[in-house]
């Protein structure tokens, strides 16, 4: 029975129909490849071992105190084992959380796995937003700007690994709650200016995230520092790469071999090495090789190339209505005139 | 715009029709369920969407998007329809159809633009898209933003010869006759470019509106996502353009005691259309399906399997048949009820596509999406606020021919 991945893979072919879709002026494979937002070549990322990881949450709290969210839960709260006892998920009060999986450590012990936004190199959400909210910083993080936002939700729909959360209690000036990759501090060299005041009245006291090209400070992001385990390290997209590949070479019995974000939906900044397949510890299946981004854009830009299409079917609706007489009379009568008929 | 041989009066021989009261038992109900939506409004922006709705992480669209959003879209796509029969094509008997088209093509995209107020979590920053600081050419949400923007203000200005028409000589003032008259004289100049624009701006969005879950590729059941989803919605909003004319025309035939004789012959007449449009729309779902070997999932028993074939059969299948039939296509009966199987395969269409066939990887733990009480309240009250407007606009402006006993004879 084919899957989904199967038809994720046959888009390329498909691409070419849809582009004709709105009667369009698409060549072929023209604007097919389509490179995504600007990313330096250089540009960084978090490679986490989760074979190291033993599940002390130190990287959840040092999250929340990085970037003041959850206040309530204190550094004792780390003690309380319950909380593995259900599946969790990032949501608006935590942008990264640990699930335990049991049984399936290195050794038939038990296994953590911690979660947060990808950042994607070509992010669906970035690509999703209609007012330029969310978008790939090319050094590495995904960033979100609350005032710009209108909360349509369309970037939680778009992301393929289910990571933003939304404010749903938030009666006023709800956001979307995602890992920032600790923006502020990894992050310098930034133009905090928003472009209208206004803004500020309604998203206050969280400060503005940048919009302009970042460069990094050299600072890892909060739960990097906080892994007692060093499960985690940050660097160098490229570098990161070369380190998982080299583990996994040298311990064939430790990993298995697949590097989770090498090249899911276009590569991702944050990476994952396991022992386990990564859809047995709670990340989804099936991901395309390809950003869904890419297809949409690519089917969007095809049809309204140049704005050839809509500009064509202008003038052949003109054409036609001159050719059916809609013209002939309505300049010398001075009877009636009307959107229709009178 | 068309004096072609003389007003088009002489096109519609009927008596008027004389106007109902506003209020009938029927209509005091669905003034209760308005009230009851609004107070649902009320409720969202005074709790927050949290507790109104039963929207979540793993499902952030829900009713509102799925049915006040795109089936709104879909259904007011009579408006463009009609106008490309009767303005582009010129089909003078098509004209009794274009100014009710319209006005619920107006009325449809106003409370599209209210669903997506309400739905969305920022409201008072719905503005943001129209800033060009701001603007996402890669998102298809700001296509479909800016065209339902933009077409509203064209669906405003197309209405405005009619309000004209109501208030022409008719006002005791001089001065505010001079401006009608003006406006007027303005209007008769530049109305095409209105109506064309109508008919590009809607076959922009209503294929946009398709491409929105191209994106959420691996979240939208196979039966339903494909990249060509952009072409479907567009071919299936050619169908359900007419599909609504028929159906909102018999509604309100049977609501004003208008005669049936007064359009169905008509309709019957460019309801011959549908039959093609629907083989195209069904062809390329076929080849669709065929290309990317979806057809496993309908025999494998699931509910997205069924709803599938629900959806191709109501909407599809069955009207063709009926409308294939001259003898069928003549009974006014038979006819609404292919129309209004149109319009319901393709809302549909719209709620599989955007509610039913919408998945999330971790659905195990949370559940799956299902609307709460509040979130349809809010749903059939916006339906039944834009009904009460269109009769109250159809009683009190120029709108349905046959209620309207020569006016423009002046």
């Amino acid at each position: 029975m084919p899957t989904r991945r199967d038809f994720l893979k046959g888009l390329g072919a498909t691409a070419a129909v849809a582009a004709t879709a709105g009667a369009a002026t698409v060549s072929a494979g023209g604007h097919g490849a389509h490179h995504g937002p600007e990313i330096y070549e250089e540009s960084y990322g978090i490679l986490t071992d989760l074979t190291k990881c033993v599940g002390c949450r130190q990287c959840e709290w040092a999250c929340n105190e990085e970037n003041k969210l959850h206040p309530s839960e204190s550094i004792d709260s780390l003690e309380d084992q319950s909380v593995f006892d259900e599946f969790r998920r990032p949501d608006d009060v935590r942008y990264t959380v640990v699930n335990r999986f049991k049984g399936k450590g290195l050794g038939g012990g038990d296994m953590f796995a911690k979660v947060q936004c990808m950042h994607c190199d070509y992010p669906p959400c970035a690509s999703a937003c209609l007012v330029g909210a969310l978008k790939k910083d090319p050094w590495g993080p995904v960033t979100y700007d609350a005032w710009k936002c209108i909360g349509c939700r369309y970037c939680i729909q778009a992301c393929p690994w289910a990571v933003p959360a939304y404010e749903y209690n938030n009666r006023i000036t709800p956001r979307v709650m995602k890992c920032t990759m600790c923006f502020s501090r990894t992050t310098t060299e930034h133009d905090p200016k928003p472009d209208i005041k206004i803004g500020n009245f309604l998203t206050p006291g969280r400060g503005l995230p940048p919009q302009e090209k970042g460069k990094p400070t050299g600072k890892a992001p909060a739960c990097v520092t906080a892994c007692p385990q060093e499960a985690m390290i940050f660097g160098k997209r490229s570098e990161l790469l070369e380190i998982a590949h080299e583990r996994i070479k040298k311990h064939p019995d430790r990993y298995i071999d697949h590097v989770l974000g090498e090249h899911e939906v276009g590569g991702t900044a944050w990476m994952y090495i396991s022992n386990q397949p990564f859809e047995d510890i709670g990340f989804p299946k099936n991901m395309p090789d390809e950003s869904p981004a890419a297809l949409l854009e690519s089917i969007q830009h095809g049809i309204f190339k140049k704005f050839a299409a809509p500009v064509m079917l202008f003038g052949a609706c003109a054409g036609l209505m001159h050719v059916n007489g809609f013209f002939k009379h309505g300049d010398k009568d001075d009877t009636e005139g009307g959107s229709d008929h009178e | 715009m068309i004096q072609k041989g003389g007003p088009i009066m002489s096109n519609n021989s009927h008596p008027a029709v004389a106007k109902p009261p506003f209020f009938t038992p029927g209509v005091i109900i669905v003034s209760i369920m308005a009230l009851i939506g609004l107070t649902g409004i009320g409720a969202r922006f005074l709790f927050g969407l949290g507790h109104v709705t039963n929207l979540s992480n793993q499902f952030p669209w829900g009713l509102w998007i799925g049915v006040d959003v795109a089936c709104g879209v879909a259904l007011a796509a009579g408006g463009f329809t009609s106008a490309f029969i009767a303005e582009i094509l010129m089909k003078e008997d098509f004209h009794d159809i274009v100014r009710p088209a319209l006005l619920t093509a107006m009325l449809g995209y106003t409370f599209v633009g209210l669903g997506v107020f309400v739905d969305i979590g920022r409201s008072y920053n719905i503005w943001h898209m129209l800033l060009p600081s701001m603007w996402s050419p890669n998102s298809a949400l700001f296509e479909v933003g800016m065209c339902v923007a933009c077409y509203i203000t064209v669906l405003y200005i197309e209405f405005l010869p009619i309000v004209l028409e109501r208030f022409k000589d008719r006002v005791p003032w001089p001065g505010v006759n001079g401006i009608i008259h003006f406006l007027d004289r303005i209007m008769k100049k530049v109305i095409w470019v209105f109506i064309i624009l109508g008919v590009m701006l809607s076959c922009m969005h209503q294929s946009s509106l398709g491409a929105l879950n191209v994106i959420a590729a691996t979240k939208i059941h196979p039966l339903w996502w494909t990249p060509i989803l952009p072409m479907l919605f567009l071919l299936s909003a050619f169908c359900v353009g007419l599909g609504m004319v028929i159906f909102e025309s018999g509604i309100s035939m049977r609501s004003f005691k208008i005669p049936y004789h007064y359009e169905s012959p008509t309709l019957a007449k460019y309801a011959k259309i549908l039959p093609f449009l629907l083989t195209v729309y069904f062809a390329a779902k076929l080849v669709d399906m065929l290309n990317r070997e979806t057809w496993v999932y309908l025999v494998d028993g699931s509910f997205e399997g069924k709803m599938f074939m629900l959806e191709v059969t109501i909407g599809i299948i069955l009207p063709f048949c009926i409308f294939i039939s001259e003898r069928l296509r003549n009974s006014f009966g038979w006819l609404w009820l292919a129309g209004a199987m149109v319009v319901a395969g393709v809302v549909l269409n719209r709620v599989n596509v955007f509610i039913i066939g919408v998945s999330s990887p971790y659905q195990d733990m949370t559940g799956r999406y299902s609307p709460t009480g509040w979130e349809w309240c809010v749903t059939i009250g916006c339906i039944c606020i834009l009904t009460l407007l269109a009769r109250l606009i159809i009683l009190n402006f120029p709108v349905i021919h046959a209620l309207e006993g020569g006016h423009d004879h002046e």
